[in-house]
């Protein structure tokens, strides 16, 4: 036939330049190609260890992200009132002259006053350094409103977490569950993960409220009542309890379960016995006596009592083994079917004990025992936000690590695998910083893990010591801060008020804040004196977001294709489970606006105000911009940003001195760097001395740190220990019973805040985040909005059916909040009692260079308007954040509504009025 | 499918200047000298009217004439050749009518044929397509050239043959809606076998594909005014049926007569032929839940 | 050229597993980026930051709820774009020859220099396969990424198209379905390929292989191991630790 000839062999562009994707927090490797010096096409890296080649949608959609009209142009400078959009540009040198004469003497007076979040937290190396060096110990990044529950769970007992921190074997995995939304960290690892079990064919079990998503193609679906993750965990163990079927040999020698415990009433009851030296003690089954946990040959007993101390693993028994972790006595509550809970757990047990996996791999443990092989439960869990989000989230994420653990599917092969810092347990992070003290750096960092009360960041007088109250009281171990009480702590003045806040992309007007509209008042509101109650915002952004209105001076950053950034072992870094890697963005185009790179900004405010580090011995700037720190800065002696070709030559791995030519060979490289870590020491990896070895060596840790899973978290019961009223440190009485119950040292669940209003609020509500968008981001993509420019609220059959919906309907959702006025959508696969939207699709009228009648802004909607900061209940006067009262993980899935029909409508509400534009509507592609 | 005004004129503006045309090419309006001239140049005018109304449809209207080129597959550039073919046979018999050369009929009736066959391709442009069950069948054909035939007629000034022309329409225009109504179920198609996955249940959709209209949703997803369809109904079987042949059977002949009975008519051609476009249901709506 | 051919040499295609279709929709903006700058004229977009944005995607990602005789509702991810079917009734309504499928590989083209933007492709097709682009008034519809696939510029693991190369849970595969032995042929074959929408007899090429059975789990529940109430802690632990 005669067919047209076509060119099947086109240029795919002028040239391609490789670096790091921005569009979550995944850092995938990108091929960025450029046709006549413009972005005409991104893809995904196939040599990069993150992503393989693969790409979703929105890094494959990121050249929209570059070329997006709400991008900022300028500085800015407020000339209004605060909200009216009244701005002026200004140069950059203005601008930072500005900023410094805000800050110079906020340093120098009260370094407090300034507080200093960050909403993107992939250059918290940076950031913690300067706000350290400023001398505020107001300083975290987002994951107090994110996921801390996961972190703080998972490093408080194995040394790990979920999020990006480890996975799931995905080679070796026979059984894989997934509790809770886990679309949001580390998706395109966990979908190629996904589709390798899928292409074996082995089982993947969804534990969700809601079947969409990863959960759409689970094997199994358990569609579990919002909050009771952890009494269904609990019951699983139960049964794996009761019928023995627990891994003794690997709770005996890895984990803390054989410890003694301390008996005897008093200050000491529930810590560990240790001896002479504090080292915790266990019993030798070869002697019959104590011994030191970490004794050379030492082989624990699990069951043994001495001097009426049981072991760990007896308190476990005896808790877990209790009829009210029963599947009959949790069924009703977790919404599933006992019969249900227990053919999982026997599943769990079948596939971890019957169709165990052993690599041939000798091996040496910390006690110097050697093993011949390196045997595996190929059982694998992982649970994000969706457990993470609830007031009883901390103990959740522990109850999940428990079960791994007595399964033996921690650190095994098939099991769950950490990568690169981790493992690393509690007792190697730092503890919080927080003593400011004028014209002075902070000690350390402000951001860290508390032991004992006497860690905590209080003052004298035992008010807490940071604006966000992290680190006190109400929420002891809160590792992330509390990104989410920091306006309304600082427009109520609890516990002080602050001067300048400085916030770094983090769209806290909007999406990023509970109670939206109240904060919205909070940055607007004045005091008797006429000046603003909050007196001065900073802001760095991209884009034009809601927050952006709010400021008083703006920083505009440059896209993610116009930067320098490192992603660092200093911080979260793309290691996996059998390398640690580290990468970095650079500037593959040159911004076509006056903008700058956030680090390198704050790199530049930080030598105008002389901070230490940031100036050399002449006064002058230390370094030129983040580039130029990346290569340079030096944590600990040889130990820098990066770990790949270190050394003056190139060649050190790890540490080494800085390498001018550092960067180039990134570049190089596909802008990453891994160091493989040796075959003998890719498992058992707390345990192995090879690979603690392997971590002195590329600069992880100075010493070896191996040590045990705490199944018994020896921090919790200090504070339990002080809520009872023993030592010095004393909660206020209004915390004790909280403490008593949510600090318990074993894993345990307790009903999530709401619970109260259940008679009048009797349908839980969620979020989830769509694949396909990241935060508020997506709205300004013209390819992603088109495919989820709005959102609905999905209802249950059961809410469905009852109040006669029809499509095109509204519903008035109402919580003890407030209420809203939203359209809604059926969805059969949703738990009876649940209703659930996406998160972040609703838009402010005219932010993000959208059109006033964007479908984002007229039918989009958001639940956060019906979520207090403060827990609802406050019959004692106290103000208590609505956190998890261990971590202070904002309580986002702990929301409970009503919902009654109100029939068709056009737009959703509360509808606020248009924000003034500071930049032009969008028009046309770019 | 969407109501296109360039398509719902073409099809019935062409459609009724071809059938008017059939009439004249035949021989049955009996006119000649200036008079021809005039009708032959009303049923030039609608015929091309209607083609020219067609290209406005298109994407690319400048490209138009490689619509020539796919004769053998494509009842589109069927249409395209037929019509042309139509046109320029019938000139030497609208010549011959106009200055009265009295060239034999034979060539007329031949012409005439054609105009039918003409009007045929175009009914084919819309009975081949399976995906649009309710125009996949014979009564398609038939619909379009009796509408052709009863415009043609009622324009021709021949009270008996409009008369005979709306009677059938008449029966045809019900038959058109009644088996069409049936025709979607009749395919078979249902958004189990668009998906595949009916084995496994009852599907229905639970997230569209995008949120923000598309090209498909605009085209073939055009659920608008679906409610009147009754009323519609009847308002096109009054004006396209009914009034016309009260018209042609109470008024005396003549172009008054003419010209309110095709008014009429034709009103009503266009209320049947939006009702045509916008009952139909491609399958495509099978992926959206919607038809 | 209207005429489809007698026989085609090959007859690529894909195979998409909607057992690992999590419905992330990187295929379709992959696809859009791609396509965007590569064969034929951009897929535009009307109205980008608009009330109603609008444009051309080639690729698009539905979700269905499926509801079984027995057992909780399923929710199912479905990627819809040409089947590049062997009777392609796109191909033959074509007017001008603009729309072809090509003798050596069977993919279905739009040979946009020849397209008049009639649109009654995008009606012969009962898949929604092909969208008009409203800027070049030409229609537009998956190329299978014919300028990747034979591309020399590109190494040779990367001619695939572009939603195959960035599916992150690698549920599409993209082969040569004439041939028995290739992968999509052996996926389909062993789970079920399914032919979407058979009755309309286009034979389309490529295959969905449908979601495997869900919600089987049924293990026998474990046995405990023995009267806890009666025997206590002690007894269970004399149990559980007795042999070590």
């Amino acid at each position: 036939m005669n067919q047209p000839s076509i060119a099947t062999s086109p240029a795919v562009s002028d040239e391609m330049r490789q670096t790091t994707c921005y569009m979550c927090a995944c850092r995938c490797g990108i091929n960025v190609h450029l046709k006549s010096g413009r972005v005409s096409y991104i893809e995904g890296n196939r040599n990069h260890p993150v992503n393989r080649g693969v790409l979703c949608a929105k890094g494959a959609s990121g050249i929209m992200q570059v070329t997006a009209p709400s991008r900022l142009r300028n500085p800015l400078r407020r000339v209004g009132p605060r909200g009216s959009g009244a701005f002026e540009e200004i140069s950059w040198d203005e601008a930072l002259n500005l900023a410094v004469s805000w800050m110079k003497p906020l340093r120098e007076t009260a370094p407090e006053k300034l507080a200093f979040f960050t909403g993107r937290d992939q250059s918290q190396a940076l950031t913690s350094w300067w706000a350290q060096a400023f001398g505020t110990p107001n300083y975290a990044a987002h994951g107090g409103f994110c996921s801390v529950n996961m972190a703080a769970g998972g490093i408080y007992t194995i040394g790990g977490a979920f999020w990006e921190f480890g996975q799931p074997d995905w080679e070796r995995t026979k059984l894989f569950v997934l509790f809770g939304v886990a679309e949001d960290h580390d998706s395109n690892p966990i979908k190629i993960g996904l589709g390798k079990l899928k292409s074996r064919g082995a089982r993947v079990v969804g534990v969700n409220p809601i079947r969409s998503g990863y959960n759409a193609i689970a094997d199994d679906w358990f569609g579990i009542t919002p909050g009771t993750d952890g009494l269904l965990i609990l019951a699983l163990v139960h049964c794996l309890f009761e019928a023995g079927k627990i891994d003794l040999d690997y709770l005996a020698r890895f984990t803390n379960a054989p410890l003694l415990l301390d008996a005897t009433e008093g200050p000491g009851k529930g810590l560990f016995l240790r001896n002479a030296d504090g080292a915790p003690l266990v019993i030798d089954r070869k002697s019959g006596a104590p011994a030191p946990w970490n004794g050379q040959g030492v082989e624990p007993d699990l069951g043994a009592t001495w001097q009426g101390a049981r072991t760990v693993f007896q308190h476990m028994a005896e808790r877990y083994l209790s009829p009210e972790y029963a599947p009959e006595a949790v069924a009703d509550r977790c919404g599933i079917a006992a019969g249900r809970i227990r053919a999982l757990a026997a599943e769990l047990a079948r596939v971890a004990f019957d169709e165990a996996i052993e690599i041939a791999q000798p091996w040496t443990d910390f006690r110097g025992v050697r093993h011949q092989k390196m045997p595996g439960r190929p059982v694998s869990f992982h649970a994000m936000r969706g457990i993470s989000a609830h007031s009883n989230g901390f103990q959740t994420a522990r109850a999940l690590h428990l079960l791994q653990i007595i399964l033996g599917a921690v650190e095994t092969p098939g099991g769950y695998r950490l990568k690169p810092p981790y493992p690393k347990p509690a007792e190697a992070h730092p503890v919080p910083h927080f003593m400011a003290e004028p014209g002075k750096p902070l000690g350390g960092p402000h951001l860290g893990y508390v032991r004992s009360p006497e860690q905590l960041a209080l003052k004298p007088d035992g008010t807490p010591a940071r604006i966000d109250k992290a680190f006190s009281w109400e929420n002891p171990l809160s590792a992330h801060g509390l990104m989410h009480m920091v306006i309304a702590n600082a427009h109520a003045g609890d516990p002080y008020r602050i001067d300048t806040l400085f916030l770094y992309m983090a769209n806290m007007a909007w999406n990023s804040s509970m109670n939206t509209a109240r904060v919205m008042e909070m940055l607007t509101d004045t005091g008797a004196d006429g000046e603003y109650v909050i007196p001065r915002i900073i802001y760095s952004d991209a884009y034009a977001s809601e927050m952006v209105a709010y400021a008083d001076l703006i920083l505009p950053d440059t896209t993610y294709l116009e930067r320098h950034d490192c992603i660092s072992l200093l911080d979260r870094p793309i290691s996996e489970p059998d390398a640690a890697g580290d990468s970095i963005r650079w500037p593959v185009i040159e911004p076509d606006r006056d903008v700058r790179g956030f680090q390198s900004v704050l790199l530049d405010l930080g030598a105008r105000l002389a901070l230490p580090g940031m100036v050399a011995e002449d006064g002058s700037p230390k370094y030129r911009d983040y580039a130029d720190y990346i290569v340079n800065h030096q944590r600990r002696p040889g130990v820098g940003s990066l770990i790949g070709w270190r050394g003056a030559d190139g060649t050190k791995e790890g540490r080494g001195e800085p390498n001018p030519d550092q960067l180039a060979r990134y570049i190089e490289n596909g802008s990453f760097y891994q160091a493989h870590i040796p075959e003998e020491a890719q498992f058992y990896k707390p345990w192995n001395a090879a690979y603690q070895d392997w971590a002195v060596k590329i600069g992880l840790y100075d010493t070896p740190q191996p040590y045990l899973f705490a199944l018994w978290s020896e921090p919790l019961r200090r504070f339990q220990l002080a809520a009872e009223g023993h030592g010095a440190a004393q909660p206020p009485e209004h915390l004790r019973a909280q403490l008593q119950l949510a600090m318990d040292p074993l894993p345990i669940w307790y009903a999530p805040f709401g619970e109260a209003e259940a008679a009048e609020y009797p349908v839980h509500a969620l979020t989830q985040r769509p694949m396909d968008m990241y935060h508020s981001w997506g709205s300004q993509n013209a390819w992603l909005r088109q495919i989820r420019g709005r959102n609905f609220l999905y209802l249950p059959t059961k809410i469905w059916a009852a109040q006669g919906f029809c499509e095109g309907d509204y519903a008035r959702v109402t919580s003890p909040n407030g209420a809203i006025l939203v359209p809604v959508a059926h969805m059969p696969a949703l738990n009876e009692n649940t209703v659930w939207t996406w998160n972040a699709i609703g838009k402010r009228k005219a932010a993000w260079a959208l059109d006033d009648a964007a479908s984002e802004a007229k039918e989009g909607f958001l639940l956060n308007h019906l979520i207090s900061e403060l827990q609802t209940e406050q019959t004692d006067g106290h103000r208590r954040t609505n956190s998890d009262p261990v971590t202070g993980q904002a309580a986002w899935f702990d929301l409970r509504v009503r919902i009654e029909r109100v029939g068709p409508r056009d737009h959703a509400e509360p509808a606020f009025p248009p924000l003034p534009r500071v930049v032009p509507k969008g028009r046309t592609r770019a | 499918m969407h109501p296109a005004p360039s398509v719902i004129l073409f099809t019935v503006l062409s459609g009724a200047g071809f059938g008017f045309l059939a009439f004249l090419g035949a021989g049955l309006v009996g006119a000649s000298g200036w008079a021809a001239f005039g009708l032959w140049f009303l049923g030039y005018a609608l015929a091309v009217g209607g083609l020219l109304a067609s290209v406005f449809h298109l994407g690319n209207p400048r490209r138009a004439t490689r619509a020539f080129s796919q004769w053998r597959t494509s009842w589109l550039s069927r249409e395209a050749w037929a019509s042309v073919a139509t046109l320029t046979l019938l000139a030497p018999v609208a010549l011959s009518d106009w200055l009265g050369f009295d060239w034999p009929r034979s060539w007329g009736l031949l012409a005439a044929a054609l105009c039918l066959a003409t009007i045929g391709t175009t009914s084919m442009i819309y009975a081949q397509l399976k995906t649009v069950p309710r125009w996949h069948h014979w009564i398609t054909p038939v619909s379009f050239a009796v509408f052709a035939l009863s415009g043609g007629a009622i324009l021709s000034g021949d009270g008996r043959w409009a008369a005979a022309m709306l009677v059938a329409l008449g029966f045809v225009l019900p038959a058109l809606w009644q088996i069409g109504d049936g025709r979607f179920a009749a395919a078979g198609v249902g958004i189990g076998s668009a998906t595949g996955l009916g084995a496994i249940g009852k599907v229905t959709v639970f997230e569209q594909p995008h949120t923000a209209p598309n090209y498909l949703m605009r085209e073939m997803i055009y659920v608008v005014g679906r409610k009147h369809v009754l009323r519609l109904r009847v308002l096109a079987y009054g004006l396209a049926v009914l009034a016309p042949l009260l018209v042609v059977l109470v008024l005396p002949g003549g172009a008054a007569r003419v010209a309110l009975a095709a008014l009429l008519h034709l009103t009503g051609a266009l209320a049947a032929r939006w009702l045509f476009f916008a009952q139909a249901e491609h399958v495509v709506g099978l992926y959206y839940g919607q038809r | 050229m209207t005429c489809l051919p007698a026989h085609t040499d090959k007859k690529l295609g894909l195979a998409i597993d909607l057992d690992t279709c999590v419905g992330c929709q990187a295929c379709v903006t992959a696809c859009k980026g791609w396509n965007d700058q590569g064969y034929g004229a951009p897929l535009s977009d009307q109205n980008p930051y608009g009330a109603n944005p609008s444009g051309t995607f080639l690729n698009r990602v539905h979700s269905y709820q499926v509801a079984p005789d027995e057992g909780a509702v399923q929710t199912i991810a479905f990627p819809r774009s040409c089947l590049h079917c062997d009777d392609a009734p796109c191909v033959t309504v074509c007017p001008t020859g603009a729309s072809y499928k090509r003798a050596a590989d069977g993919i279905v083209l739009v040979n946009e220099d020849a397209c008049i933007g009639c649109g009654l492709c995008a009606w012969a097709c009962p898949y929604g396969a092909r969208e008009l682009d409203a800027a070049a008034g030409v229609m537009k519809k998956c190329t299978l990424c014919v300028d990747r696939i034979y591309n020399e510029n590109l190494p040779e693991e990367d001619r695939v198209p572009a939603c195959v190369r960035s599916c992150p849970t690698g549920a599409r595969h993209f082969g040569d379905f004439a041939d028995p032995e290739s992968n999509v042929s052996r996926l389909s074959r062993e789970r079920g390929g399914v032919a979407l929408m058979p009755e309309m007899g286009t034979a389309p090429t490529n295959r969905y292989l449908p979601p495997r059975r869900k919600d089987t789990l049924a293990a026998p529940p474990l046995v405990p191991l023995g009267d806890f109430k009666a025997t206590g802690l002690a007894g269970w632990l004399d149990r559980m630790l007795g042999g070590r």
